[in-house]
Parts: structure tokens; C-alpha cells; sequence
């Protein structure tokens, strides 16, 4: 158990998604303008997160691993090439399944996600998670936690970054850096900041 | 939009259209994979044909998709792309596709390889796709190098590998800056080159979102 916990805590701050891995840049840069709408893809991403890395898991395990199609009669049959199309395959598949059940269960919160549901397929910080997991060999357990933990990671960055661009609408930036430019250096004294847990042992 | 010839398109997302600069994709892969140089070309090259490759496949094809599944047909042909790449890179520089770990995988969420696909390949015949591939490749490669030979450079005083600048700790001049190897390192700088790009190229300035009311102190004195 408490391996789990600093498995979490390690995901969340040291290597966060966003920061220390700069994955999901370009949703973390596009839709970081106004607080809400960061919060609730950020949830988005926590919860396909959660959802996906263990499937895919699972996927990598009983299908594609070497050896692992021993049960269907093919022990030497290594899949693992197919990795990469059946996990974007799964994740598309899933975040279209999420969709459509939101849809019909809890139109509320499909309303309020809207648009950044059928984003978060081309979030690389879902694949980015689910590569990370079979690089690493997580177990069922780890992943789930991972799962949860690296999403969550990214939800706080955006949930950060949002709250800071909205208050830099009232500086006075130089010409050519406004927009993108101060959003870039702002990210860079965030990720600065969290490179400070680096240092932490669990 | 008027008909655009080779050159244009293929020169245009270099300084004009760059993708990172300008149009906000492809970061991601862009920041952690600079940190030297080495990594930053395999991954500007593993990018650039990937790009060109799925723009000509899918423009090849694009009379025969039908729009409501065209997000799987693009995913799928980029995805296999990369499965290409990423069995060449393991086949062949086994040590370098470990370094570049998931980042080889990530090409195909790269916003840029489906940027292109779903913004150009799909309208355009094969040739001119395939050279917009290939230039927005580069425009991405372009930015890449810079990094990396910056981050390299003045982060370890090496260029690919190769001592550049004599460090201090082996009896040199220069004191490395630990920093630009880190991972924070790469938005200052992608930031600041956004800022000379768009001191250069005025019309890549965006409008603040909000401008400051003059000031009016002398009325507000009651």
C-alpha cells in the first residue's frame, strides 16, 4: 500500500506529465486561457487516464506481450510490435465509448466537457502514459494508480497555468512576446518550481 | 486560398508558418528530446518523414475517406508510420531508441503529423502534400537544432558529443550551465526564439487580449 502512495505522490509531482515531461503541450497551451474550462479537461484527462493505462495494460499482457498468446495455442508469437496502433486504437476507442455514455447517463457533465472529450484522444500525455507504463512494467495495481496519479498531474499543471494566464491579462507584456511567448516562460518558472521535488525521497 | 506552388509550400512553414512558433504544435517532443543534440536529428528526422510520408499516403487516399471516420483512417496510417520507424531505430541504433524512450511513440499524437493531415493532405493532391510534409518537417527540425545545439552547447560545452568548449573542470575556461540541461531550460528558450522570430516577422505579433486604459489620474482628483 504505501508503495502505491509514493507511486501517486511520484507521479503527481516528480514527474509530472506536464512540467517534467512536457507531454499534452499543445491542449496544455491551447485551452490554459481561462480557469474552467482547464478544470474540467483537466478531469477529462484524469478520468480517460484512469480508464486507458490499465486497459492497455491489460491489452499488453494478454495479447501482445512475448509469450503471451500461450493460451490461444501460439506461445512464440511477440506481438509487442503492434503496440503502439492497438494502444492509440483503445484509447480512441475508449474516449468514443466515454463519450457516448456521458452522452446518455450524465448529459450534465458531457455538456460541460463538450468539446475537450474527442481532444483528449491526440493528448499525448494519455499515450505518453501508457508507454511510460509498459516501459516501466507496472503490475494491475501500479497502473491503475499510475493511471490516476499521471492524469491528475496534468490536470493540476493546466488547473496552475490557467489561473496565472488569467491574472497576466492585466500585465504589460513587450510586443512579441505576448501570447505564446509569456505563456512558454511562465511553464518554464512553473516547471522550474517543480523541479524543486525532485529532491524528494519517498 | 490560392493554388500554392512546391516552393512556397515547402519553404513557408520554415520562418513564415513555422509549427512550433507559430502554429502551437508539436511541442511536446520538441522540449524533451533537446536536451543534445544528437536525439533532437534523429527525432527532427523520424518527424519530417513520418509527416511527409502519412500527408502523401493519406492525400492519396483522401477521395475514398469518408469524413466521419477520418480521424481513425489518419490515426492508423500514422500510427503504422511510426511502427516503422520505431522497429528501424531499434533494429539499428538500439542504444539511441532507448534514449529517445516514449518519444518515438508520441510521434503519432504529435499535433503536427495530424495538423497537416487533417489541414492540408486532406485538400491537396499527393505531390504538393507530401512536400508540405516535408517542409513543415523541417520548419520543426529547424527549431530542434536550434535547441538542441543551445542546450548542448553552453549545457555541457559538447556538440554531439565532441568537446567544443574546454570546461573549467578539466582545466578549459567554460563553466557549463547546468541549467539549460534541465528540463525548464527548453521553454525559456523556445519562448525567447518565439520572441526574436516575432520581432523579426511583425505579423506574427498576436493582439493583447486586453489592453491598459490610458490613465486619467488628473480627472479622477476630485
Amino acid at each position: 500500500m504505501e508503495h502505491l502512495i509514493s507511486l501517486f505522490v511520484r507521479a503527481v509531482f516528480i514527474e509530472n506529465m506536464a512540467l517534467a515531461f512536457f507531454l499534452g503541450m499543445c491542449t496544455f497551451i491551447a485551452i490554459s486561457k481561462k480557469v474552467e474550462t482547464a478544470i474540467g479537461l483537466g478531469v477529462a484527462v484524469v478520468v480517460v487516464q484512469t480508464i486507458t493505462v490499465p486497459a492497455n495494460y491489460l491489452i499488453f499482457n494478454l495479447l501482445l506481450r512475448e509469450g503471451a498468446l500461450g493460451w490461444a495455442g501460439f506461445p512464440d508469437v511477440d506481438l509487442s510490435y503492434l503496440g503502439l496502433l492497438s494502444y492509440i486504437g483503445v484509447i480512441a476507442a475508449i474516449v468514443q465509448i466515454l463519450e457516448m455514455l456521458l452522452d446518455k447517463y450524465v448529459p450534465s457533465l458531457y455538456n460541460a466537457l463538450g468539446v475537450f472529450l474527442p481532444l483528449i484522444t491526440v493528448n499525448c500525455a494519455i499515450l505518453g502514459g501508457t508507454l511510460f507504463m509498459v516501459e516501466r512494467d507496472y503490475n494491475m495495481s501500479e497502473s491503475v494508480v499510475y493511471g490516476l496519479g499521471s492524469g491528475f498531474s496534468w490536470a493540476l499543471a493546466i488547473a496552475l497555468l490557467a489561473g496565472i494566464r488569467e491574472k497576466l491579462k492585466y500585465s504589460d507584456v513587450p510586443e512579441g512576446l505576448q501570447g505564446l511567448g509569456i505563456t512558454f516562460i511562465t511553464i518554464g518558472l512553473m516547471s522550474l518550481g517543480f523541479m524543486s521535488f525532485s529532491g524528494v525521497q519517498l | 486560398m490560392a493554388k500554392q506552388t512546391i516552393k512556397e509550400v515547402l519553404l513557408n512553414p520554415i520562418f513564415n508558418n513555422n509549427p512550433i512558433g507559430l502554429q502551437i504544435l508539436g511541442i511536446c517532443s520538441a522540449l524533451a528530446v533537446t536536451s543534445n543534440l544528437k536525439t533532437a536529428l534523429v527525432m527532427s528526422i523520424a518527424l519530417t518523414l513520418v509527416t511527409a510520408f502519412s500527408n502523401l499516403f493519406i492525400s492519396m487516399i483522401r477521395k475514398q475517406i469518408p469524413s466521419s471516420i477520418r480521424m481513425i483512417v489518419q490515426m492508423v496510417i500514422i500510427a503504422s508510420l511510426v511502427i516503422v520507424v520505431d522497429q528501424i531505430l531499434r533494429a539499428y541504433a538500439f542504444g539511441l531508441a532507448k534514449q529517445l524512450s516514449v518519444f518515438v511513440g508520441l510521434i503519432i499524437t504529435n499535433c503536427i503529423v495530424m495538423g497537416r493531415a487533417e489541414a492540408f493532405a486532406m485538400q491537396n493532391p499527393p505531390l504538393l502534400s507530401f512536400m508540405d510534409g516535408i517542409g513543415n518537417g523541417l520548419g520543426y527540425s529547424v527549431m530542434l537544432i536550434v535547441l538542441g545545439v543551445i542546450r548542448e552547447l553552453f549545457g555541457a560545452g559538447k556538440l554531439l558529443g565532441f568537446e567544443v568548449l574546454a570546461l573549467a573542470k578539466d582545466g578549459g575556461w567554460y563553466v557549463p550551465n547546468g541549467l539549460l540541461l534541465l528540463p525548464p531550460s527548453a521553454f525559456f528558450l523556445i519562448g525567447l526564439i518565439i520572441w526574436g522570430l516575432r520581432t523579426w516577422k511583425k505579423n506574427q505579433v498576436e493582439a493583447p487580449a486586453f489592453t491598459l486604459a490610458p490613465q486619467v489620474a488628473n480627472q479622477e482628483v476630485h
